[in-house]
């Protein structure tokens, strides 16, 4: 099929933006090549047959769009070597380590920890003056403190770990030497804190690591580095905003926010709703092709990057009736945030299990909780990974 | 010569199609995006082993065929 590849130029909709219209900019092409604003010309992928189809086909390679040479954003350097930016069977081989400790069953056992977690940030909040701001008080604490928990890291040492975590992920545009000063920093860290542990082993997913190196040899000291900063940058980021996000888009919906206070039991369901309908970063990581692919009846050359727009699968007509309005008693089950495939997130049962708490918490602990300031008002950090809301100042009780 | 048997619990399955990315042409997703195997019955494959390790759900049964014994996933 012949098809007019001349690049669009295409800007992802900035944080708190609606989203860019990919019809429009495409002419109606599911599968089209865009100039990205850092320069880079990529393939993008929308619809939810040829999203899933390309995450889940081999053929399209994390590891050779983040090897040296590449065109590469900021995090993707952070990528280059984890199980974010290998391919399998490296990648199953680094994962399989610490699949186990993600998986539905072992997840659900920590749910109780994670209620109590949640019940101890609200105390907290409760007893300060209003306004409070939300992310300082609860949603980065959150999910810092479980993953922290998790590997055995010390939650007194999390406020200098956000900071490098900032630069790496939070700046699509900042100098890279200060992305690698930061990366270097954070790699130093964790090799102190192996050592440590190595001499001190605990109940924790760091101490198995260190022993599945020691003891069979299963990864290298780098990979079990760059393992462990994987984990704890990927586990509290992307949730702490995801909550934050969901309550905006919740307060924007106040009828569908009494439904979950009349009824608790909706809380699931509608965390797949708001895991579909939040948007939640800019672009996903890019793969590039390793031979010529055909998809969505387009041929892409080998040696392309090729980025696929998830959002537009969460939100096709043919799989989400009516699919731009929210509605948290639909079945939404199968929106496609986590991905899918060999690179679907190692953390989803945990992003859901700490959401679900969290707005069990929140809703349930804090009636009438709502913005103290107007909408517009609120700053998102600078860069294009994820929206990252600098402070979320609301209220409760009566108005 | 050893076979083993695949089984997937649909009920269990959460649809992150790990398995076919990981196995390629070992599993299949039907129409409600749920996993299953392409054949149930095949010779020992590490992709497949790989697979059914890596399944966040652990929705994926590794059987050896002749004695039903589970295979070491490990």
């Amino acid at each position: 099929m012949t098809v007019d590849s001349s690049p669009v130029k295409f800007t992802p909709a900035l944080p708190g933006q609606p989203a860019a219209d990919i019809g429009a900019i495409s002419g109606d092409r599911p599968v089209f090549r865009a100039e990205l604003p850092d320069g880079r010309i990529v393939w993008l992928v929308s619809g939810y047959e040829n999203v899933r189809q390309m995450i889940t086909d081999r053929r399209f390679s994390r590891a050779l769009a983040v090897a040296p040479g590449q065109a590469r954003p900021g995090a993707e350097m952070f990528a280059a070597g984890s199980i974010n930016g290998l391919d399998p069977p490296e990648q199953t081989r680094l994962r399989k380590l610490v699949a186990s400790a993600f998986t539905v069953r072992r997840v659900e056992a920590l749910r109780p920890r994670v209620a109590s977690i949640v019940n101890e940030l609200i105390d907290a909040v409760l007893d300060r003056p209003q306004p409070v701001d939300l992310v300082a008080g609860f949603s980065l604490p959150l999910p810092s403190q479980v993953i922290c928990e998790m590997l055995g890291v010390p939650a007194a040492d999390l406020e200098q770990f956000h900071a490098w975590s900032d630069v790496i992920i939070g700046d699509w545009q900042r100098d890279s030497d200060e992305i690698m000063t930061a990366l270097a920093e954070l790699y130093g860290y964790f090799g102190a804190l192996i050592e440590s542990k190595r001499a001190q082993p605990a109940d924790d997913l760091m101490s198995a690591l260190i022993a599945a190196r020691d003891d069979a040899d299963r990864l290298s000291e780098e990979e079990l580095t760059v393992m462990c900063c994987t984990l704890l940058v990927g586990g509290h980021e992307t949730t702490a905003n995801h909550i934050n996000l969901s309550l905006l888009l919740l307060f924007d919906h106040p009828d569908e926010l009494a439904k979950l206070r009349g009824d608790p039991e909706l809380i699931p369901g509608a965390v797949e709703e708001l895991l579909r309908c939040v948007r939640l970063g800019s672009l996903l990581p890019a793969r590039m092709t390793k031979e010529d692919v055909t998809i969505g009846g387009v041929t892409i050359p080998a040696g392309e990057q090729v980025i696929a727009l998830t959002s537009t699968a969460n939100k096709d007509p043919s799989v989400f009736s009516d699919p731009d309005r929210f509605d948290v008693t639909r079945d939404a089950a199968n929106h496609m945030t986590f991905g899918a495939g060999a690179h679907h997130c190692i953390g989803a049962q945990l992003a859901r299990v700490e959401l679900q708490e969290a707005f069990r918490g929140l809703i349930g602990r804090l009636p009438g909780l709502r913005l103290a300031v107007p909408a517009s008002e609120l700053e998102f950090k600078p860069g294009m990974v994820i929206h990252s809301l600098r402070e979320l100042p609301v209220r409760w009780g009566e108005p | 010569m050893t076979r083993w048997k695949i089984s997937v619990d649909k009920h269990v399955c959460i649809s992150s199609a790990m398995c076919v990315a990981i196995a390629p042409g070992r599993f299949v997703l039907d129409g409600q995006q749920r996993s299953g195997p392409v054949e149930a019955d095949i010779d020992p494959d590490e992709e497949v082993r790989d697979a059914a390790a890596s399944c966040p759900s652990e929705a994926i049964s590794l059987v050896d065929a002749d004695t039903g014994q589970p295979v070491d996933l490990d």
